[in-house]
């Protein structure tokens, strides 16, 4: 159960690693990354997605 | 010996000021961005303000001026219209990536290094405080040492994280913006920004049309990320398009952004450490009730530069010292922005019956005079709606 991002919707913006409180989600060239060794599954980041690119 | 006095971490336009202060006053300074042209993506709705320019110390320059702005249009959830145009709300909306370039150009012109494609991976510590910086570079591990290292590097501040200064945005003080940037739209007065309010259009947040000139312009809906996890701002922006086909019938997006907002006002933290100061989103330096953050940024950023270069001219880089920027800053945009906070909360807290009646009585009058208490409108409030009064008053007192 962590955070998972959806490659297809996902458009880059980085929203959700500014309100990722573990500092588990890194935004890198073109891709978001979810480092699930640190992922505390909040949902913090599915509930920023302006475009519903994230779920737990 | 390092290899420079000041490593600014993001290339966004309080990145590029931040770099061209600290080299317009002698410092050795290494501007590191992440993504492979300076400018793009855009996060942004590309507003800037007359009075934004002139705090920032620039001038329009058509090169970068899309369209010139000589006011506000505010729309209510019925449609009433109310129109402000006081020189406060004059400006420009800009072409944000030549302008974005053009700031790099500028810091680059007063003497500052400057890498694209070079994303920060961690920082270098002696004593456990920030030395430089190790970066990827366009596929390469490379090191710069420096005195000092300044995080300007946006909502998801890495060099603030990095640092042990807490920066994560909190849902309830971040905004959820989703944008098209459309071309073939018509009917809109393309020398004013177009805002419209309502719980049903954009609750917590607004919904923006700020022309580019011959039918193009950024459609964008901001919402507070507490009411994004129950409805998408996407789902918010494309029922507004369809639902206005005397604007969008013959629109189509060019250009689609998104993001986080920081509306905190600022961080309630310090944002500057031993060696190190954040700058622009990355201290959460945006205008709380519109979410611009150029204007807030590009200034933070002249302060930011200039005491850098103090504090290397003195040889004491302490938190101590740099807190004199942010001292600076909490006193002047700083108090700005707590002000803006008190209105962002008491419109938060409205109903549409409510924005109603303030688009009535609005009518002839400015948003800040609100705030200031301006006696003619208290008292037209007090006549038709007590409650409301009352209600603002718990906001705009104290």
């Amino acid at each position: 159960m962590v955070a998972v991002n959806d490659h297809g919707v996902c458009i880059h913006c980085g929203g959700c690693v500014g309100v990722c409180p573990a500092d588990a989600i890194t935004l890198e060239e073109n891709r978001i990354v979810v480092d699930e060794s640190k992922c505390i599954d909040c949902g913090a980041c599915v509930k920023m997605c302006p475009v519903g690119a994230m779920r737990i | 010996m390092t290899d420079y006095d000041a490593i600014v971490v993001g290339a966004g336009p309080s990145g590029c000021m931040t770099a061209k202060v600290c080299a317009e006053n002698g410092l050795s300074v290494l501007l590191l961005e992440k993504v492979a042209e300076i400018g793009t993506p855009k996060r942004c709705a590309e507003g800037l303000s007359l009075n934004g320019f002139e705090k920032a110390g620039l001038k329009p320059d058509k090169k970068w001026c899309a369209q010139a702005i000589n006011g506000a249009v505010l729309w209510s959830p019925s449609g009433k219209s109310v129109v402000m145009e006081r020189p406060d709300t004059w400006g420009y909306v800009l072409e944000r990536k030549i302008f974005g370039k053009h700031l790099a150009r500028d810091a680059i012109k007063a003497g500052a290094d400057c890498m694209v494609r070079a994303t920060v991976t961690d920082l270098i510590k002696e004593d456990g405080k920030p030395a430089g910086v190790k970066a990827d570079f366009l596929g390469d591990e490379v090191e710069f040492s420096s005195k000092l290292v300044i995080g300007a590097d946006g909502t998801e501040s890495k060099v603030g994280r990095m640092a042990g200064i807490k920066t994560t945005n909190v849902l309830n003080d971040y905004i959820s913006g989703f944008q098209y940037e459309m071309a073939g739209i018509e009917g809109l007065d393309e020398s004013k920004i177009h805002l419209w309010f309502g719980n049903g259009v954009a609750p917590k947040g607004y919904m923006w049309v700020f022309p580019k000139g011959d039918g193009v312009a950024n459609v964008g809906v901001g919402i507070l990320s507490t009411e994004n996890a129950k409805v998408g701002a996407r789902s918010y922006l494309e029922r507004f398009i369809a639902g206005h086909p005397e604007f969008f019938k013959n629109a189509s997006p060019i250009e689609v952004n998104a993001g986080g907002i920081p509306v905190s006002g600022y961080m309630k933290d310090a944002f500057v450490g031993d060696n190190v100061m954040l700058v622009g989103d990355a201290a959460q330096q945006v205008n709380p009730i519109h979410g611009g953050g150029m204007s807030t940024g590009l200034y933070a950023g002249r302060i930011c530069g200039r005491v850098a270069a103090e504090a290397i001219a003195s040889g004491d880089l302490s938190k101590r010292k740099l807190l004199e920027y942010e001292d600076e800053w909490r006193r002047t945009d700083g108090a700005r922005m707590d002000t803006m906070l008190k209105l962002r909360h008491f419109l938060e807290g409205l109903s549409d019956k409510d924005l109603e009646y303030f688009a009535d009585v609005m009518k002839g009058h400015e948003l800040e005079d609100i705030q200031k208490g301006k006696t003619r409108f208290m008292v037209k409030l007090l006549v038709r709606k007590p409650k409301l009064l009352l209600y603002a008053r718990k906001y705009f007192t104290g």
